[in-house]
């Protein structure tokens, strides 16, 4: 029945379906309406915006910081909190901020929550980690305050450990039976090269690059006067100082060679003089010259670049692909993409329960790969959406998606995922419901 | 011959460790079978936190990181040498 095909029909239909998909998109395709092109605009409009404003002075730090974060700090000592043998009373609150450090990247939460539930410190920790990992992860905080704005990152991420403490607690306390009548088993230390730096050192090598990250995208504040404008004003300044001392202290303390700082430093200080109106310049020139040097170190200069790379690698092109999502579908803010605002405004405007329970509930079975959901709900407060909705989405929207759903029914039976999906969506709309109630007055 | 298991749900690091450990086996010319684990229960079961994971012959004996080859190769030598 094959004929001459080198596969059975059975393989071939799927190709054949997507021929047929993209070939009736595409001969439909709606070139001439005003909307469509509109959107179509709008959706690479967004994605320049965000290639010139966010990608360069904020993402690139980031990526680094991420790297260091998962190359440099002991997640040892962490995972010690949420094992078998952990204190319990520990376990929860380690649990919920523990994203920042262990799960930089959104494949490690699934993995990490069903180690922590079957051979760990248990349900009520593995939920509370579920529930605020994808929330508190470095990159995530970093996105959502710079592109949204410090009021939501910051309640995004005081929101989700909170709550992940609340619902891992919940979770504990609704099966306490089920959870005495489990084993633990043996938890493997992860191999990691002990590091002899001191907790000291480790705070100024990182607080020496958040300053970097917080100082370069300091924002422009209404009105001329304050210390916001002054340190406004100054930013590149305190920037540039920042990076000298990160310079000095890979020196150091990592092994950098003085030949190769300079290779990264003369470059910048000569852009920086030639070019003192364009700050963006010298800071593009160090970050390749550092990624030039980094990349080519061995020891750990060269496995915190190729993690930071990595990081790199792996979200972008999803990011990408979700920023033109945006802005095809809800457009720039105060532009319209595909989808009317009406209906945006109609579900999830004002700071309804409706519209809470809504966000809360559309956000837990969505799926947003890392960091796309600061671009949807950037499109969707454009068009719209009040702020609690918008914070239900964020806490309820990265946590959960129906295939995060099913994996996790996998591990711990529908009726725990079910119980965990409801307070996820509860604490979602709840907390969404007091951050719209505090931020309208 | 040595079993060689690669712990992890099928992201990215994980293909990479996979492709680090066969570079590995094929460049030392060590007889093993490389195979995966993705079953996020049983590699939780077998004491993966943070995955990947590297198991030999059944035994957990790292995870985390994305081993690089020579790191690869460091393993199966100590694994070898305590065998023979």
């Amino acid at each position: 029945m094959n004929g001459v095909l080198p596969n059975s029909w059975r393989a071939e239909w799927k190709p054949l379906a997507w021929v047929i998909a993209v070939f009736v998109g595409i001969y439909w395709l709606p070139v001439g309406d005003p909307r469509f092109e509109g959107a179509v605009v709008e959706a690479l409009a967004l994605t320049k915006w965000y290639a010139q404003e966010h990608v360069l002075l904020c993402l690139v730090p980031a990526f680094y910081i991420a790297g260091a974060i998962s190359v440099f700090l002991n997640q040892q000592a962490v995972l010690r909190y949420l094992g078998p043998g952990a204190p319990k009373v520990l376990a929860y609150g380690v649990a919920s901020v523990a994203g920042s450090v262990l799960a930089v990247c959104s494949c490690t939460v699934l993995p990490l929550f069903a180690g922590i539930y079957v051979t760990g410190a248990g349900l009520g920790p593995a939920s509370a980690f579920l529930y605020s990992g994808p929330a508190v992860n470095v990159l995530a905080i970093v996105l959502t305050a710079s592109v949204l704005g410090m009021g939501l990152g910051a309640a995004r991420a005081v929101g989700a450990v909170l709550f992940a403490i609340v619902i891992g607690l919940l979770m504990h306390m609704l099966f306490r039976k089920d959870e005495e009548a489990r084993i633990a088993g043996q938890e493997v230390p992860t191999s990691q090269e002990e590091v002899d730096r001191s907790l000291t050192q480790n705070i100024v090598y990182f607080a020496l690059m958040v300053g970097i990250l917080v100082f370069a995208n300091w924002g422009r504040p209404e009105g001329g006067t304050g210390l916001w404008y002054e340190i406004y004003h100054v930013r590149w300044i305190v920037t540039a100082v920042l990076a000298a001392g990160l310079g000095l202290v890979l020196v150091a303390w990592f092994g950098l060679s003085w030949s190769r700082l300079a290779l990264v430093a003369l470059p910048t200080i000569v852009l920086a003089l030639l070019f003192p109106e364009t700050p963006a310049l010298p800071f593009v020139s160090a970050t390749v010259a550092f990624s030039l040097v980094t990349s080519t170190s061995q020891g750990e200069l060269g496995e915190w670049f190729a993690a930071s790379w990595g990081f790199a690698k792996q979200i972008l092109p999803l990011l990408l692909v979700g920023i033109l999502m945006a802005g095809l579908l809800l457009g720039r803010p105060d532009q319209e993409g595909l989808i009317p605002s009406e209906w945006i405004a109609g579900a999830v405007g004002g700071n309804s329960l409706g519209a809470n329970l809504f966000a809360s509930v559309a956000g837990a079975f969505m799926y947003f790969a890392t960091l796309t959901e600061v671009p949807i709900l950037q499109g969707l407060m454009g068009n719209g959406m009040g702020s609690g909705p918008a914070l239900a989405l964020l806490l309820a929207g990265p946590a959960l998606s129906l295939p995060s759903i099913l994996v996790i029914r996998s591990v711990i039976g529908t009726r725990k995922t079910a119980t965990f999906i409801i307070l996820v969506a509860l604490m979602a709309t709840v907390t969404g419901l007091a951050y719209g109630a505090i931020t309208a007055s | 011959m040595l079993k060689i298991e690669v712990l992890g749900p099928g992201c990215k690091r994980c293909h990479a460790l996979e492709e680090n450990v066969r570079t590995a086996v094929r460049e030392m010319e060590v007889e093993a079978e490389v195979g995966t684990v993705s079953d996020i229960r049983e590699i939780a079961a077998r004491g993966v936190l943070m995955t990947p994971g590297l198991a030999v012959d059944g035994e957990t004996v790292a995870s985390g990181h994305l081993l690089s080859v020579n790191q690869v190769k460091k393993i199966l030598e100590a694994r070898t040498e305590s065998m023979s």
